[in-house]
């Protein structure tokens, strides 16, 4: 079967800056497929492009097998639910959910059947009078998912819905959302700078920087193995040094520690260690580790998620370390000195970016 | 800060509030109300009389002045709304940021320089010897010289040119507000350009259409300049009568009813048009 | 349609003379207005006929330009005195009617904000000859009973401005209660509890903060009374304001002095504008 979304060379320039550089890739019918990217990546850019909105400088988009230059947005297969959310405040719940509705010109008693199995499926049964205005933050959420998921989209084209809600309320939604996925099949493609958001509801996730994409993987890949120094550092908290000298087993941070890994390779940039990772007060029987002290020098105390802060040893580096809630790390304090230790294969070593 | 000194601070802010909108607003125009009662008796004295009021009703002349009057006014509405909507979508949705600025600040030149000096640019324009008359015949579209002054014609252009500005602020602030977005989400739900303008731009904004036809609307019908400059002798403009019988014939009485007839008239129209859009007055004015 | 999105040539082309065509229309009379000011020609009309100053600076005896003839530039100075005074008044009277409204809690405020704000929407010619009624009447009441007539019950100059301060401190009051509205009350109380007293808060917080909405609107006012017709046509005595004299010349006739005065109004008010705006840019 072919992928619901084709994309082929992608590229868009504005006046002197190239927002998208060359693109190829695809995504799958019923894919919860996420591009992940700090601010001013290119990623909206994208988006509106598929959506219709701009233009490509070069390169096609297919949809279904079927190109779209030149499809105006009114009259393409996807849909979209803006970072704002755009609800038309002249219109209650109902007419908002119905206004695409009527624009294909469905029959009046089509459209109050199909509203209403929409407003259901999104937990909005009877909200049909309500005005846009008196909605909560997730209710407004999910209208602006009902309005485009009634029109049946190919594609539900997402942009950064969740930014705008509180904390609470986001991390509700991204559970809500994925569960929405999953039900209806839709194929979603959801744009957001924030990692979490991404990792938690999609299936697979395009990592994108300068215009460009660094990977696409699944959620569990992208965090254990990723493939770039950009990935390691922008997908999940870790820790970066400096190389000095990498190669022949060893590797030199350029604040002189000194660490074993068999397969280091030569021309290494970068070092990258996640915090839990990092193996505290570690059994003297393990072997194949390396073993250093820390003095810590702050607790950042977060519940499950809490982390020391402290100084390795000899080389003066601050490192975050996860600090697991049990009996046995209890009694560690705020300018202890403890042994920790971290495997080679955790060392995740990457060449200078742009080389 | 003790209460008694901060009442007396308060009277001081009151007293000259108090005094401008009683002497100034309320006492002239309960003033205007009796005189417009009032008329001479054979002894030439004042006396109560509807003879003012009779008299409009009676004399064709001033209700046809007066439903004129409105109907222009209903016109320049109208035609000013058409002709800057669509420039006030240019400003806010078009233009660059730039642009926009730039040409809603070149928007403001004509209304401070005065409706005055723009009537007079419009007379030395449209007059039998008037430069569009000397354009024409010099590129040979015109052979003998067309009188473009004086009429209804050129009397409703500047009504319009001294409106637009009042109708074109309200529009581009109405229209700012309007988020880009929800012209895209429309456009992205199917919805082709008409449907856009109908169903999402005008209900966007017409609180702001409403107070730019009320304060036009208000303006037009209490323009005097217009109508006598560019409209000539026939214009027959409400607020003329009201200038005749003021200055010319001297009969303030029939021309305090004829004022406080046009006060009635405006009053409704504004009423009206802030309970169409439910909006409160000062909101409606720009406050 | 709108920026963001892809737009069709046609629709580029059409939008763009139309906008040509609009902005022509408002600039047209303006445009003529100032080229035929300097016309060498004693008829204000084409064709051209060379450049000439004359009617800004010819000292007769056949062509008298405007810096030689009294009575415009009496006009003129009538005008921008009322326009002074028109302005101080109403930014006094327009400020403390905004501290009322905004910081004051009293009865009949609802009514009494209505009746302030009513002006905007009483036309011109009614403000005019309602205060001209009400004017005589008082007048012929106290010549009537005392013997004295009073000058500024007639239409007179005094007359005049009381006719345009009635309606323009509403545009002064509406714009300083907006600016007062934005003012976060925690800087007052922050100031007093530094130990400032309430006469000291408004010298130094309050005042401060509403100087751009007090500048801008005394430009505004005065440019309001330097061009209003409807209402001082009622109320204006032996001293006619600039527009009075301008409405009864053209009613007479043009001549190119009237362009010459034109053209420095437009310069002006141009200028004040400009001024207004940089002023209001700050902001």
């Amino acid at each position: 079967m072919s992928p619901i979304l084709e994309v082929r060379d992608l590229k868009k320039v504005f006046k002197n800056f190239t927002a998208v550089d060359r693109l190829s890739f695809t995504v799958e019918e019923g894919d919860f497929f996420s591009i992940l990217g700090p601010s001013g990546c290119g990623k909206t850019t994208m988006l509106r492009m598929i959506a219709g909105f701009l233009e490509p400088t070069e390169g096609e988009i297919y949809i279904r097998g079927k190109k779209m230059a030149g499809i105006p947005p009114n009259r393409r297969p996807v849909n979209m639910v803006f970072q704002n959310l755009a609800l038309f405040p002249m219109m209650n719940v109902e007419h908002n959910v119905a206004f695409g509705l009527e624009q294909r010109g469905v029959p009046r008693s089509e459209i109050k059947k199909r509203v209403d199995d929409m407003l259901e499926r999104v937990g909005l049964a009877g909200y049909n009078a309500k005005k846009v205005t008196q909605l909560s933050g997730g209710q407004r959420q999910r209208v602006a998912i009902a309005r485009s998921l009634v029109l049946e989209p190919s594609i539900l084209l997402l942009d950064e819905p969740l930014g705008a809600l509180d904390r609470k309320l986001r991390e509700h939604m991204k559970i809500e959302l994925k569960l929405l996925q999953k039900e209806i099949g839709t194929t979603f493609i959801y744009i957001t700078h924030d990692q979490s958001e991404a990792l938690v509801m999609s299936n697979k996730v395009a990592v994108m920087n300068h215009g460009d994409f660094e990977q696409i993987d699944t959620p569990q890949n992208l965090y254990k193995n990723p493939r770039t120094a950009f990935v390691a550092g922008f997908v999940g908290e870790t820790n970066r040094f400096e190389l000095a000298q990498s190669g022949h087993g060893t590797l030199r941070t350029r604040s002189g520690w000194k660490l074993a890994k068999e397969d280091a390779q030569e021309g290494m940039h970068w070092l990258f260690i996640r915090p839990e990772s990092v193996i505290l007060l570690p059994d003297p029987r393990m072997e194949n580790l390396n073993r250093f002290h820390v003095t810590i020098k702050t607790i950042l105390f977060d519940g499950a998620n809490t982390k020391i802060s402290g100084i390795i040893e000899g080389s003066g580096d601050e490192i975050l370390i996860h600090l697991p809630q049990n009996a046995k790390f209890a009694e560690i304090r705020e300018g202890d000195r403890v042994e920790a230790a971290v495997h080679p294969r955790d060392l995740r070593c990457y060449p200078k970016e742009g080389s | 800060m003790s209460s008694r000194h901060f009442r007396l601070g308060f009277i001081i802010f009151l007293t000259p509030v108090l005094l401008w909108l009683l002497t100034l607003i309320v006492i002239p125009h309960i003033d205007l109300l009796i005189a417009s009662f009032q008329a001479e008796n054979d002894q030439g004295k004042l006396v109560f009389s509807q003879e003012n009021y009779r008299n409009f009703f009676t004399d064709s002349v001033y209700w046809y002045t007066f439903v004129r009057t409105a109907f222009y006014s209903i016109l320049v509405t109208v035609i000013t709304f058409l002709l800057t909507f669509p420039l006030a979508f240019y400003i806010t949705k078009i233009a660059s940021k730039r642009l926009g600025g730039f040409l809603s600040m070149l928007l403001l030149l004509p209304f401070w320089v005065g409706e005055l000096v723009s009537i007079y640019g419009w007379m030395i324009l449209l007059r039998e010897s008037g430069v569009i008359n000397y354009i024409l015949l010099g590129v040979g579209l015109l052979h003998k010289p067309v009188p473009l002054l004086y009429n209804d014609f050129s009397m409703v252009l500047g009504l319009v040119y001294m409106s637009m500005l009042f109708m074109v602020v309200p529009l581009i602030s109405a229209l700012e507000s309007l988020d880009d977005s929800l012209i895209e989400a429309a456009s992205d739900l199917g919805a082709s350009k008409f449907t856009i303008f109908t169903r999402i731009v005008i209900p966007y904004a017409a609180p702001g259409i409403t107070s730019g036809a009320i304060v036009v609307f208000m303006l037009v019908l209490g323009d005097y300049l217009s109508p006598n400059l560019l409209g000539g002798k026939n214009s027959l403009w409400f607020t003329e009568q009201i200038y005749n019988e003021f200055i010319a014939s001297f009969n303030w009485n029939q021309g305090a009813a004829f004022g406080f007839l046009l006060l009635l008239l405006s009053s409704a129209i504004v009423w009206l048009g802030l309970r169409m859009s439910r909006q409160r007055l000062d909101k409606a004015v720009g406050a | 349609m709108i920026r963001s999105m892809p737009r069709s040539l046609g629709y580029r082309i059409g939008y763009a003379i139309f906008v040509i065509l609009f902005y022509l229309f408002l600039f047209a009379p303006l445009i003529v207005i100032s080229v035929l000011a300097f016309n060498d020609s004693q008829f204000v009309s084409l064709p051209w006929n060379g450049f000439t100053l004359d009617w800004f600076f010819a000292d007769g005896p056949d062509r008298v330009g405007l810096f030689h003839d009294p009575e415009l530039l009496h006009s003129l100075w009538i005008s921008v005195e009322t326009g002074l005074i028109v302005a101080a008044l109403s930014l006094v009277v327009g400020t403390m009617g905004a501290f009322l409204f905004v910081q004051e809690r009293f009865c009949c405020k609802e009514p009494l904000y209505f009746l302030a704000i009513a002006p905007l929407v009483i036309p011109g010619v009614i403000l005019g000859i309602s205060i001209l009624l009400t004017a005589t009447l008082v007048g012929d009441w106290i010549e009537k009973t005392t013997g004295i007539d009073l000058e500024f019950l007639r239409p007179s100059f005094w007359l005049v401005i009381l006719g345009q301060f009635s309606f323009i401190a509403t545009f002064v009051l509406l714009v300083v209660i907006s600016r007062l509205k934005k003012f976060d009350h925690t800087l007052e109380e922050a100031a007093m509890d530094l130990g400032a007293n309430r006469w000291t808060v408004i010298r130094r917080i309050t005042i401060p903060f509403l100087m751009p909405a007090l500048v801008g609107s005394f430009v505004v006012a005065f440019l309001m009374s330097f061009g209003n017709f409807n209402t001082t046509l009622f109320l204006v005595g032996s001293d006619a304001t600039l527009p009075i004299e301008l409405y009864t010349q053209i009613r007479d006739g043009s001549t190119p002095v009237l362009n010459a005065v034109s053209f420095l109004l437009i310069v002006f008010t141009s200028g004040m504008a400009l001024l207004y705006l940089l002023l209001s840019k700050k902001e």
